[in-house]
């Protein structure tokens, strides 16, 4: 059954009643002076097939969707671009950097992307390692304060380190995005307290991208007060990619409510809920 | 007629002389909207690929939006 079936028999689903009535999970998520409602963000790679990433990307309610530049196989007979697929009109596509080893060459990229010409958004991504993925932030911080200079609005994929993140916002970034754990891991939030310093220190939106896995990752990640999340193979490798995406739309609406709501404290002891007054003699 | 010869994507193409960065897109069948073109790896901004002769030996790059994250 899809989720949408699953939704029309399962009312409260699909009326989101209780978030519609919390006007503070519904307040703008602001990058790079555009407004957002959605705090999902979602990648476009690895669907089984094109069918699947429209229905999902639709069903997870993203306006904020990422996409690659690479050359054009000029061996296909058919124009294999994305956009045949996602219309730049319904979606704010944003261009990543991905597959980029240096500075030079994920600066190269940004320029490419921007020339298509649908806005002057960027993932930048400065890969350092093939194993792990994880970023080269020294290229990163250089790339970053090129591209905000030539007037791109940056949005830095990074590690978990605090400093790393205070340099990208110091170069100027619109928004900074920590991995949860590594790109197409599935490993969820490793270090949430990594996670929070970040978003504490920093003034510009903090993003997560990278390791959410399921559902209860993304609620986790939320719940550490960040502004959004961006995810990929979360989606394009779940059995039922529109299911999942689903339920990643409802895990990051209650992670946001219940960061706003603000958890109760943990205790080590147990604290009755019910009154000891009153018991028989 | 005159060819040159220029390297697109990597890989070595004939193609008959004049060309504009223009007739290199129509003569690969590949839409402008959707493509964008570097040639000695400066951008060819979309309404100069007409204006923009290709020489013997150009290496030229023509990417476009594929999926990714």
């Amino acid at each position: 059954m899809t989720a949408h079936a699953l939704a029309l028999r399962i009312p409260y689903l699909s009326a989101m009643t209780i978030v519609q009535t919390e006007p503070a999970t519904h307040s703008a998520l602001i990058l790079g002076g555009r407004s957002f409602r959605s705090r999902l963000m979602v990648g476009t790679g690895k669907y089984r097939n094109n069918d699947d990433m429209v229905r999902a990307i639709e069903a997870s309610g993203a306006e904020i969707v990422t996409v690659a530049v690479r050359r054009v196989d000029l061996d296909r007979s058919s124009d294999a671009s994305i956009l045949h697929h996602l219309s730049p009109s319904q979606y704010f596509l944003l261009a990543n950097t991905a597959g980029c080893y240096s500075a030079d060459e994920a600066i190269r990229y940004a320029r490419l992307a921007r020339e298509a010409g649908f806005n002057e958004f960027v993932k930048l991504e400065v890969i350092g390692d093939r194993e792990t993925l994880l970023p080269d932030t020294e290229g990163l911080i250089t790339a970053a304060r090129q591209l905000v200079a030539e007037g791109f609005k940056v949005l830095a994929y990074t590690n978990d380190d605090l400093i790393t993140a205070l340099r990208l916002e110091d170069a100027g970034c619109a928004a900074v995005m920590p991995l949860a754990s590594p790109i197409g891991s599935g490993l969820g939030l490793l270090n949430p307290y990594g996670i929070r310093t970040i978003k504490r220190r920093l003034s510009v939106p903090v993003i997560v991208d990278a390791g959410v896995g399921t559902a209860s990752d993304a609620c986790l990640t939320m719940e550490q007060g960040v502004d959004g999340i961006l995810m990929n193979t979360a989606l394009a490798e779940a059995r039922d990619p529109v299911a999942m995406a689903s339920a990643m739309r409802l895990a990051i609406e209650a992670g946001r409510l219940a960061f706003l709501a603000g958890r109760m404290p943990r205790r080590e002891v147990a604290m009755p809920s019910t009154p000891d007054a009153g018991m028989l003699e | 007629m005159t060819e040159l010869e220029i390297m697109v994507n990597g890989e070595p193409r004939r193609l008959a002389a004049p060309a504009t960065a223009s007739d290199l897109l129509h003569h690969l069948g590949l839409d402008p909207r959707t493509v964008v073109v570097e040639v000695n790896r400066k951008i060819v901004r979309r309404p100069q690929l007409g204006d923009t002769p290709l020489s013997h030996g150009d290496a030229v790059e023509l990417v476009h939006f594929v999926g990714g994250g």
